[in-house]
């Protein structure tokens, strides 16, 4: 397994996440925002968790436009895999890869604190270490974490089983409790909770571990 | 030349930034403020020749997310 980890100005997750990669068994490289394309073989794109250009005009926004994110686009229309974190979700919603938008949290208080996840799904390469409806431990640290999309959206992420993760306490008004979600083809994952920070025994949790060891065995078989 | 962009949150989107505003114009006393949003003034200062149309294609592209917001442009 080859993982990319795209780096942005502000990016404050991406060492985390080139860690869970390798404890999995992938080979990382770390991608600068204005390469223009990924090493050869790569596998599996990471977009860390962060504040890339410091959340300016909207969260994501500018990173979505940066050189780099064509690639992404590019390499998740040939059916490539996404893991979107945090930032990275915020990211991978304003590239258009995933629907709908991370709003302020409806508390408007940053929320840094381990919460509660039940797995909505383990029909994609990300959650299929789990089971569905196993409820994880997982830390979030966000401010802009309140999943929004139109109701037309919400009963088609439910409809197409694309729901990865939901909060079992709410804690930033996200509709519907979602805290992750597929595409269509359920190889991009968005999720603003952080695995990569529940991965190791150090961490006080390893409840992340098994989505990191799930795309190993997938990808060492593609 | 120069444009003026507004960027708003669409209705029905929940503004708890504009929220937070109304609860504190009521705790200074403000009575009567039956609702706050809160949006973005955006200016550019354009090359001659830019159209309105190109100013659009930036709000589509970047400076409003219409998933959200609605936007509006004044040229001047």
């Amino acid at each position: 397994m080859h993982a990319a980890v795209v780096v942005f100005p502000g990016s404050n997750c991406d060492r985390d996440l080139a860690v869970a990669f390798e404890a999995a068994g992938a080979r990382v490289s770390m991608v600068w925002h204005k390469d223009t394309s990924m090493p050869d073989g790569v596998d599996i794109i990471g977009i860390p968790g962060g504040f890339s250009f410091g959340d300016y005009l909207r969260c994501g926004a500018i990173a979505a436009n940066s050189p780099i994110c064509r690639s992404v686009a590019d390499h998740a229309g040939r059916g490539g895999y996404v893991i979107g974190i945090c930032n990275g979700f915020q990211v991978l919603t304003e590239t258009g890869l995933l629907p709908g938008v991370l709003l302020r949290n409806a508390g408007l208080k940053y929320i840094c604190r381990t919460v509660g996840l039940r797995v909505e799904t383990s029909a994609s390469p990300f959650t299929e270490g789990y089971n569905a409806g196993d409820v994880i431990n997982v830390p979030i640290a966000h401010h802009d974490g309140n999943y929004y999309a139109d109701d037309e959206t919400i009963a088609l992420l439910q409809g197409e089983d694309r729901v990865a993760f939901t909060y079992t306490d709410n804690p930033n008004g996200a509709r519907a409790d979602i805290a992750g979600i597929l595409s269509e083809n359920r190889r991009v994952l968005g999720m603003m909770p952080h695995p990569e920070r529940a991965a190791d025994a150090g961490h006080g949790g390893t409840d992340g571990q098994a989505l990191f060891r799930a795309l190993r065995g997938v990808l060492s078989t593609a | 030349m120069k444009a003026r962009v507004h960027v708003m949150l669409k209705n029905g989107v929940l503004d708890p930034q504009g929220e937070a505003v109304r609860h504190a114009l009521g705790a200074l006393g403000f009575d009567g403020v039956n609702g706050v949003r809160q949006g973005k003034v955006i200016e550019l200062d354009l090359a001659d020749g830019t159209s309105e149309d190109d100013v659009t294609a930036m709000c589509e592209k970047l400076l409003a997310n219409t998933v959200i917001e609605s936007y509006s442009v004044e040229m001047s």
